[in-house]
């Protein structure tokens, strides 16, 4: 157990990193609204803590992948804001250059090994990572995120199952956010949502994802284990998401109610929940939360008009990065 | 004439092949309440019920193979793909199972379902959401191919392919479903593998395929500017393709470009091409040139994206190098 001090550090820590994911949305979804973001893009605002609980127990070399709703798992692995509006606004210093846009954000250097646009898609490529790590020796472990909507897909328990028989330091982390797209997630996925991975032989846990501590302290715990070959694991964590399935979906009473999207928000939102925590435990004072979202939302804005006057990318580029260099 | 929306058109064909005929049902994601994220499907689940109308999980091949064993006991499925792109996924029961069963079984079982999907770059959608993968699935014997450019298609061409008693695979332009074409009230089919002329012209066979047809229209507008006379044809099904119709044209014009979305490498414009230069090679007087989709995946940058796909200007400019013998 880390010291009083340690604590102090690493629970100011969480809210940090939830306060800069939904000062990110914030933004993201502000460009959007005023047609200075190309195409669309899925707002992770209400699902933070998910995010921020697994990835505070990673360490950079430890790797994730990540869905179409992508922008907080990005951030909590640590992302810069400038590359990640930059590649948002299809700009040349962009994560990715530009190339890949919201759906594909990648940031290599911090383990992200990426978005994906397919539903369900990044099963393999997590599970992968995962046999790289055992082969190699390397004590890490991977994290794959997707929603409940990627229950329906094959491949995830292809790769689960091969998980399970190889034993691979990998954590299936489910974000049960109640819907895909303007599906509840009872239309669409058929009996005990944990009873899946454990078909498996796959250890099975639920957890409040509206609750960071107790998604971090869950992640520690699976980290330490798959690093040592307890692996795989399957987390399944219960949160919301505020916004509509992507920033264009803004009529959303014919699939779920007001009521409900208020309660979410005004009782079991993670950063508000985490603050009165801090304050209760006199771990901080709302003074000092505060400034920290002052600072963050300020610096926010600044990577925004930063990357509203960054450079396009060059035509050249449009030929580059088909094939990697021999 | 009354005009309405692509979508519109596509909605209507549906409702009244669905009203003909009790067998036909649609599986898909969102395809009931939602209408599907085009809203083109919207109005169907009150009418035909959500009995007919399915939502499915995200699990295309499951919901692609349930749709192939159902249309050989006696439905007639349309499977609603959301994106072309996740043709990827839904391979092997198009194309292993789908498009063999009538062959390999010697002609006793047939797979009469439809598979709508979209095609179509400029979206801002990367990589994964905007491809034209219509060569992929031409490339497969037993599977017919269909691509409307207008509504007008849209709607004769969705009719025919419920009736069709095989697997038929419509690309409709996701950048289309708002664009307005005079369609009339009366019924209409329109048969597949008969390619429609635009525009007759005498210098040059412009042949487009869906979004590309706007294209070549805008060119040969402008093209007609400068006394050039293009012919512009839309073959309309890719599989089948009305080759008599395109050798027709290039005799007569002796000069040819196909353009279409999808990659150039190995694609629908490499097929049209050969053909014309199989057909009617001793009428061409300069080799036959292709316009398709550059050879990347579509980047998302909207400055790298817009350079990846054919335009009315870059149509323009190869029909006058072609015309001024500089090929
Ligand atoms: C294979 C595939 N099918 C369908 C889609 C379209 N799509 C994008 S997001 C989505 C819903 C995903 O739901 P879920 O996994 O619960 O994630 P959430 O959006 O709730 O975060 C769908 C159907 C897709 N991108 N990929
Ligand atoms: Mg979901």
């Amino acid at each position: 157990m880390s010291n009083n001090k340690d604590n102090k550090n690493s629970y100011l820590q969480m809210f940090r990193q939830m306060v800069r994911i939904r000062a990110f949305e914030e933004q993201a979804n502000q460009l959007y609204l005023s047609a200075k973001m190309p195409g669309l893009t899925h707002m992770y605002v209400g699902q933070e803590a998910v995010a921020v609980g697994i990835c505070e127990a990673l360490t950079p070399n430890d790797k994730i992948t990540s869905t179409h709703r992508g922008h907080g798992h990005c951030v909590a692995k640590g992302a810069d804001f400038k590359q990640m509006f930059c590649e948002l606004l299809g700009k040349q210093e962009g994560y990715c250059r530009g190339k890949g846009g919201s759906m594909h954000i990648a940031d290599q250097a911090n383990g992200n090994l990426g978005a994906n646009a397919i539903v369900g898609g990044s099963a393999g490529i997590a599970t992968g990572a995962a046999l790289t790590a055992k082969r190699m020796g390397k004590k890490e472990v991977s994290v794959c995120f997707f929603g409940d909507g990627a229950l329906g897909q094959g491949l995830l328990y292809e790769t689960m199952n091969m998980a399970a028989l190889w034993k691979l330091p990998v954590i299936y982390a489910c974000e049960n956010n109640l819907y895909g797209e303007y599906t509840k997630v009872e239309e669409m996925a058929a009996g005990d949502l944990m009873a899946r991975a454990k078909g498996f032989g796959i250890e099975s846990f639920e957890v409040d994802g509206q609750d960071v501590l107790a998604v971090n302290n869950l992640t520690q715990e699976l980290v330490e284990r798959a690093r040592k070959g307890d692996g795989p694991f399957f987390i399944l964590l219960n949160t919301y998401r505020y916004h509509g399935h992507h920033v264009g979906d803004i009529n959303r009473e014919y699939y779920r109610s007001k009521e409900e999207e208020q309660l979410w928000r005004e009782e079991r939102d993670p950063i508000t929940n985490f603050s009165q925590l801090l304050v209760d435990k006199k771990i901080s004072t709302s003074e000092e939360l505060k400034s920290i979202e002052l600072q963050i939302e300020k610096d926010a804005e600044e990577a925004v008009n930063y990357a509203l006057n960054a450079a396009w990318p060059d035509a050249s580029e449009v030929n580059m990065h088909v094939f990697a260099s021999n | 004439m009354r005009e309405i929306t692509f979508g519109a058109a596509v909605n209507e064909a549906m409702a009244e092949e669905m009203r003909l005929d009790e067998s036909i049902i649609i599986l898909g994601e969102d395809v009931a309440e939602a209408g599907t994220p085009f809203k083109v499907l919207s109005g169907l689940v009150e009418e035909f019920g959500t009995e007919r109308v399915i939502d499915t999980p995200i699990s295309e091949p499951g919901f692609t193979g349930i749709a192939v064993g159902a249309a050989m006991t006696g439905l007639r499925p349309i499977v609603d793909l959301m994106f072309g792109d996740f043709l990827f996924l839904i391979m092997d029961q198009l194309c292993n199972q789908a498009a063999k069963t009538h062959y390999m079984s010697g002609g006793k079982l047939s797979v009469p379902m439809v598979l709508r999907t979209n095609m179509g770059a400029t979206r801002r959608s990367a990589a994964q959401h905007s491809q034209s993968l219509q060569a992929l699935v031409a490339h497969i014997p037993g599977l017919k191919v269909a691509m409307p450019s207008s509504a007008y298609e849209a709607k004769g061409l969705m009719k025919t392919a419920i009736r069709d008693n095989n697997p038929v695979v419509i690309f409709e332009d996701k950048l289309m479903y708002n664009d307005k074409a005079e369609v009339p009230e009366e019924e209409y089919l329109i048969n597949f593998g008969e390619a429609n002329i635009l525009r007759p012209g005498t210098d040059i066979t412009l042949i487009a395929t869906s979004s590309m047809v706007q294209q070549a229209e805008m060119a040969a507008n402008t093209l007609a500017d400068q006394n050039i006379s293009a012919e512009v044809i839309d073959p309309r099904t890719i599989s089948p393709l009305d080759e008599t119709t395109l050798i027709n044209s290039v005799k007569k014009t002796s000069h040819a470009i196909v353009i279409d979305e999808g990659h150039q490498n190995y694609g629908i414009t490499a097929e049209i091409a050969a053909r014309i230069s199989e057909k009617a090679f001793y009428y061409l007087d300069a080799p036959v040139q292709r316009l398709g989709a550059m050879d990347v995946p579509v980047p998302f940058s909207p400055v790298l994206e817009d350079l990846t796909v054919p335009t009315a200007q870059q149509i323009h400019e190869r029909v006058v190098m072609v015309l001024e013998g500089k090929i």
